[in-house]
């Protein structure tokens, strides 16, 4: 992962320090808690219902394992012991009191972690490709420019008080994990025919209460113009983004209202005015970011390990695992680990102080110290030797972290929900646990494959419901929880915003429900085909009366 | 009169705030240096600068900076209005004022000014603050210099991470 300089460790001592004095002041009674709120919010730390939380930042979803140790040490001494992944590749603190964060922070910066740009309306962690440097479809290392990005968005002077928050996506493979589509800008890179590196450039994709796929406004833009172009989009919506209304701030709307070719064209003459030799790196320091990310010390292995097959062989459950978590690698005899926080009893995102502390030593052991977040919500360890993964699988099955689901049924996204943020309407959790609960037949599971769930507590669709192949949202309905489901959303490169299936459901009746639409599925899919592909080819209308028919 | 903050090379300092904000409408003041808007310098420019008192003009959110641009060397500043301090567009209109536009004189920042919004306003090259916190020159010039490194090029001109000689 990307090493820290002293520039780097002292610019967060400088940060920590400046939050202890403003927290400080806070607490002395100097500032009002509106005057705090956006000081606050721009270290991470939200009021909640219960009590403050913290959400740390996690650079595009790497970490290294001195750094999950410290988070399994900060969710044992100032939480309840545990802490949750977000769809944002962070993790947050639920139970965090006001005093205790600067020693948090503190904490954080001595292994090089943060909270910087976690909330407020500045440029938020950019969202990358959790295979990052360990999978072949990759046309060059997504997290260089990531990391680019990182440098030039913290605390940028112009860029720190938009209309709105603002997410950055950089993928890097013809298959998206990062959801670039439904980002504010999603950089998709390419090589160009002379063989040169550039981006696709997607802007004004996004969720919450209306939802947009993004659209391009540039189909190949130098690499080494990445800069420039990111000032001009971002100051032509600082400009005119709306502020008299925070559900029409998004850059989304600006996109929308404009059109994306006028804003494409807005964006272009803003940028022929903006001084490249100031606004974009050096190429010395291109090269330098990207020297600054360790290489993994991959060994030279045959492409099949004998051991590897023979235990996968003998033992059956090894074997369902490597099926749904195990992935290729781009050096022959090593694989990808995606290690599922989706247990069918779990909270979906949720890891316990002693699930980190063994996922480090675990990394440490078998997977050259580094370890991924993604942006459902899981782990990856993306470097493993295929002999190595017997071994690896029963360290996590010990602490329960071998669940062989990934992108199944119970692989669910699910944001905290009413469980614990002030803003939602409807719990996510129980929901989440109770289709869990009725897949729990491992061999059906399978049978039905890839199926994207996802279920937000409220409107603001933390929990990404529009681009689930079944979203699920929550509403208040005269103070009961209702949800209402949509089929054929898809926040992957073939991007999609579900569709509304019916009237709400009550909290009993999702599970069922989801049940039936994938018996409707497995009765008309034809082929290889996915829940999304045969929703896709038939349409809403079996789904709809499936779930509905009691209702005739 | 309120205090205003101006930092010069020589440091951050306390000062008069000698000139009178204007309200369109209103006559304007005998002798007094004035602040008007950018819509009366643009109708009243030629007799306002003709009549021997320095004048500024003050820029609100929703208005292009460019749009100043001829007058920007006869002008003895220009404030930016933070109507709140959650309103960022006047970073923007700051740095164009110093990177587009070339503007060298006094770019003040009036409204809802606070403390902890030093560090950006300094970087966007505000050099004159009129804070509405009562905060003093020197509270305000440690909240602005607080960072010994920053990440990117700004129209203050520091010299960002990668260029410091230090860069590993």
């Amino acid at each position: 992962m990307y090493r820290y300089d002293a520039i780097d460790k002292e610019f967060l001592t400088d940060r920590s320090n400046e939050f202890r004095h403003q927290v400080g002041r806070r607490l002395a009674g100097e500032l009002s808690e509106d005057q705090f709120k956006p000081l606050r919010l721009m270290n991470g730390l939200y009021l909640q219902l219960h009590a403050y939380m913290l959400r740390v930042c996690i650079p595009y979803g790497t970490l290294n394992v001195a750094q999950v140790r410290r988070l399994a040490w900060i969710a044992r001494t100032y939480d309840k012991g545990y802490g949750h992944f977000t769809t944002r590749q962070n993790i947050q603190f639920h139970w965090i009191k006001l005093r205790d964060a600067p020693d948090i922070l503190d904490a954080l910066a001595e292994v090089d972690l943060h909270a910087i740009q976690t909330s407020g309306n500045c440029i938020r962690n950019t969202t990358s490709d959790p295979r990052a440097g360990a999978t072949a479809e990759e046309i060059d290392d997504p997290r260089v420019w990531s990391e680019v990005i990182r440098q030039w968005s913290t605390l940028h002077p112009e860029f720190s008080y938009l209309p709105r928050k603002f997410k950055i996506a950089v993928t890097a493979s013809a298959k998206d994990r990062t959801a670039a589509r439904v980002h504010d800008i999603g950089l998709a890179l390419r090589r160009g025919r002379d063989g040169t590196l550039g981006f696709e450039v997607m802007v004004g994709g996004g969720m919450g209460r209306t939802p947009f796929i993004g659209q391009t406004i540039k189909e190949f833009l130098p690499a080494t113009r990445l800069l420039s172009y990111l000032e001009a989009v971002l100051r032509v919506y600082n400009r005119a983004g709306r502020r008299d209304n925070i559900y029409k701030a998004r850059i989304k709307i600006l996109v929308s209202s404009l059109g994306a070719e006028e804003f494409g064209r807005q964006v272009e003459e803003e940028w022929a005015q903006i001084d490249a030799a100031r606004a974009d790196l050096p190429d010395t320091e291109l090269a330098r970011i990207r020297a600054a990310f360790i290489q993994p010390g991959l060994e030279v292995l045959p492409a099949v390990s004998d051991s590897y097959e023979a235990a996968r062989a003998a033992n059956p459950a090894l074997a369902r695992f490597a099926r749904n978590n195990v992935s290729a690698h781009k050096a022959l005899g090593y694989a990808i680990v995606d290690v599922s926080l989706k247990a069918h009893d779990a909270t979906p995102g949720d890891a316990n102080s002693d699930q980190l502390d063994a996922i480090a030593d675990l990394a440490e052991r078998f997977s050259l110290g580094d370890i991924r977040v993604t942006h459902e919500q899981n782990l990856v360890l993306p470097h493993v030797k295929q002999s190595d993964l017997p071994a690896l699988f029963e360290g996590l099955v010990a602490v329960g972290l071998a669940t062989p689901n990934i992108n199944l049924v119970s692989d669910i996204i699910a944001c905290p929900g009413l469980d614990y943020c002030a803003l939602a309407n409807a719990r996510a959790i129980p929901v989440a646990q109770s289709i869990a609960q009725r897949f729990l037949d491992a061999d059906r599971a399978e049978l039905v494959g890839e199926l994207k769930i996802k279920i937000s507590g409220c409107i603001n669709a933390c929990g990404h419901h529009h681009v689930g192949h079944i979203g699920i949202l929550g509403v208040d309905k005269k103070g009961e929880e209702y949800y209402q489901l949509t089929l054929g959303g898809s926040g992957a490169e073939d991007a999609s915003i579900g569709k509304i299936l019916g009237p709400g459901l009550n909290a009993d009746q999702v599970a069922p429900a989801v049940d039936r639409l994938v018996e409707v599925y497995l009765a008309e899919r034809q082929g290889e085909e996915r829940f999304l592909d045969t929703y896709r080819r038939i349409g809403m209308t079996p789904f709809k009366e499936a779930v509905y028919v009691d209702a005739h | 009169m309120s205090t205003l903050i101006k930092f010069t090379a020589g440091g951050a300092t306390e000062v008069d705030n000698g000139f009178v904000y204007v309200i369109d409408g209103e006559p304007v003041p005998q002798g007094a240096d004035i602040i008007v808007s950018l819509g009366r310098i643009k109708a009243e420019g030629e007799a306002l600068l003709a009549s021997g008192v320095r004048v500024g003009v003050q820029i609100e959110p929703a208005e292009a900076v460019e749009d100043l641009a001829e007058l920007l060397p006869r002008l003895a500043l220009v404030a930016l209005a933070f109507p709140k301090f959650r309103d960022g567009r006047a970073y923007t209109s700051a740095t164009l004022l110093r990177q587009r536009l070339g503007y060298s004189g006094e770019v003040r920042a009036v409204g809802d000014v606070l403390r902890e919004q030093a560090y950006v306003m300094t970087r966007c090259g505000i050099d004159a603050f009129v804070p509405a916190d009562g905060s003093s020159a020197d509270e305000w010039a440690r909240s602005a210099g607080h960072f010994r490194h920053v990440y990117q090029t700004a129209a203050d001109g520091r010299t960002p991470a990668y260029a410091e000689p230090g860069r590993r």
